[in-house]
């Protein structure tokens, strides 16, 4: 019975193994996933060795080059405090993309887990969980975020993340819930619970895995959210400590410059936030394509 | 019909039972004190515990949210903490500010979003489709502040085309005040086009590809008669329930649209009240929103049904 168990498992896995490999193929072939990649790829790097890629250190001040254009010594010139532009671009990549993801499994990882739940018992549980999860996202993410950040009071990087994760999670949980509607239907599932499996083993082990592809697609979509929410707040003065090397921020404490022509300590991180949030998007738009085949 | 409505009504009553209470607690449970706020970290113990009383804090959790909600319901919404004047007083103003803005914006969006989503349909697969699709979501993923900051930047400071300001310096002819807020809904509408877009152009494929499109071509008729007698009418559709569900995020935009371009509405006072932490102002700003956003969510919901024949039919039934 056992090995039985172990066969068809197997081969179910070799299944999705070889799925997974037309996909790939398929992915490969999709520019505006290719652009996308390389896009994402080009800001990770920063992300990860930031400190390493730049000549000039991102908080040094330096009031004889304040406002000054890009040139060779400064290639996208300076703030209007003489601090190099590009290192504070290149370095400010690190905070969007670590709270951007880390947000997002968090909203993917809690989102999943209230969908398998309420898609797999339905009845009163899942309506009333649903009616709770729809009226938290009738509010704007923007306006939860701004609400429970005054709550919480400060701009802590931790409770952004939180809130975000949390906004996310009923949206997660809507996609998950509907594919595991139809799973629970399915004869494996009936076969489990004959085999007399844990609640827990058949959720997470036996449907968890077929339900794994629109995961996948909704956690890149709400990556590009995330960092479009995080941008914003960072941008409003919230959600991110002040001073940072943060894109938002720059733009912030720099647009005022763009009426006197002095764009390019504001264009280069806008221009961050707006590659970084497409790359995702196409990267999003790419995975979606090859799971519709 | 009139069975649906109540039902429909009731649900979003519900919903908003929740979101005050979200508001509430959120704005309740969380640490740190009132009181404590408002007199600042100096504070005497003996002046907190006053004003806890005068505040009513000092009652039970229940006490409060039921005090907070009836006094919401009947119009009182409380002082603001950072002006000293009734919240009502400096909301309604603002938000008719932005009304106006998020007007503006929808009557660009929606039009041209619908008109982007048909062209994609017709030239399904081509370049002026993953023009209008790809370009379209990629636009939508870029915040609203962005494309403000940029777009004052060259249409407003290269090109001198438009006032980079969202308000006129005195409040003048009608033609002044929609050119000053051209340059922040148009921020909006980029944003929004790609989703709009998107629901139309597969609204209108849908209804290209099924039979009694067919039946219209071998019937005899031309592409363009077959689509504005047939086509459009089912594809129009649930491109009403989209539009309705983006009002959030419109919202959501408005906010940093308004700090961008200096403009009085409501997210400037909203970003404000998080700023001086001003309670009062916060939730009743928060409230105001959740409700406009579930009225709109049901406006939606009823005109959808009254305007699909199919769902007409069964909520008869």
């Amino acid at each position: 019975m056992n090995t039985d168990n172990t066969i068809i498992r197997s081969a179910a896995a070799a299944e999705r193994k070889k799925m997974r490999g037309e996909r790939l193929a398929l992915l490969r072939r999709n520019p505006a996933f290719l652009v996308g990649s390389v896009l994402v790829s080009i800001w990770v790097f920063a992300a990860l060795f930031g400190e390493l890629l730049v000549p000039i250190k991102p908080e040094e001040l330096d009031f004889m080059v304040t406002d000054l254009g890009p040139s060779s010594a400064h290639w996208f010139g300076t703030d209007s405090l003489g601090r190099d532009v590009f290192s504070r671009v290149v370095v400010g990549s690190r905070p969007i993309i670590v709270m951007a993801f880390c947000a997002t499994i968090l909203g993917t990882v809690v989102g999943t887990t209230i969908g398998l739940l309420t898609g797999y018992f339905k009845g009163k549980f899942d309506l009333i969980v649903m009616r709770i999860l729809d009226a938290i996202s009738a509010l704007p993410v923007l306006i939860l975020a701004l609400l429970a950040l005054a709550a919480v009071g400060g701009s802590s990087e931790v409770v952004t993340i939180m809130i975000i994760g949390f906004v996310f999670s009923p949206i997660i949980a809507r996609t998950v819930r509907a594919t595991v509607l139809g799973e629970a239907e399915l004869d494996y599932v009936a076969a489990a619970k004959l085999r007399t499996e844990k609640t827990r083993h058949i959720l997470f082990v036996e449907i968890l895995p077929n339900v794994l592809p629109p995961i996948v697609v909704e956690f890149t979509i709400r990556l590009g959210y995330a960092v479009f929410a995080i941008a914003t707040l960072s941008f409003l003065g919230v959600g991110v400590e002040l001073g940072s090397p943060n894109w938002g921020s720059q733009v912030s404490e720099n647009y005022v410059g763009i009426f006197s022509n002095i764009w390019w300590s504001t264009v280069f991180p806008a221009g961050a936030i707006a590659t970084l949030a497409i790359g995702i998007n196409l990267l999003a738009d790419g995975i979606m394509e090859s799971f519709e085949l | 019909m009139g069975k649906f409505i109540l039902k429909r009504i009731g649900l979003a009553l519900v919903t908003l039972f929740i979101v005050t209470t979200a508001i509430f607690f959120m704005t309740h449970i969380l640490p740190g004190n009132a009181a404590e706020r408002i007199l600042g970290p100096f504070a005497e113990r003996a002046n907190v515990i006053a004003l806890e009383k005068e505040l009513g804090l000092d009652k039970p959790m229940y006490v409060q949210y039921w005090k907070w909600l009836s006094e919401a319901l009947s119009g009182q919404l409380g002082d603001s903490v950072q002006y000293q004047s009734p919240v009502s007083e400096l909301l309604l103003p603002a938000i008719g500010y932005s009304f106006r803005l998020a007007a503006m914006a929808f009557l660009i969006v929606v039009p041209l979003s619908i008109f982007g989503g048909i062209i994609a349909a017709i030239n399904r697969g081509k370049a002026v489709d993953r023009v209008i699709t790809v370009g379209g979501l990629s636009a939508a993923v870029i915040p609203e502040f962005v494309w403000a900051v940029l777009l004052v930047f060259v249409v407003g400071v290269k090109l001198e085309w438009l006032p980079v300001t969202a308000f006129p310096d005195d409040d003048t002819s009608i033609v002044q005040v929609i050119r000053h807020m051209f340059l922040p809904s148009i921020a909006l509408v980029l944003v929004l086009f790609g989703y709009i877009s998107r629901i139309a152009r597969a609204g209108v494929i849908e209804a290209m590809d099924s039979d009694y499109s067919r039946t219209a071509v071998l019937k005899g008729l031309s592409k363009r008669q077959m689509i504005n007698r047939h086509v459009l009418r089912n594809a129009l559709l649930p491109t009403i329930a989209v539009i309705a569900s983006q009002v959030p995020y419109l919202v959501g935009g408005l906010v940093a649209v308004e700090i961008v371009f200096n403009y009085p509405g409501f997210g400037s006072l909203l970003l404000q009240a998080v700023q001086y932490r001003d309670y009062p102002m916060l939730q009743a700003a928060v409230l105001i929103v959740g409700s406009v956003i579930v009225t709109m969510q049901l406006i939606a919901d009823i005109l959808f049904a009254l305007l699909n024949p199919r769902i007409r039919q069964t909520i008869a039934e």
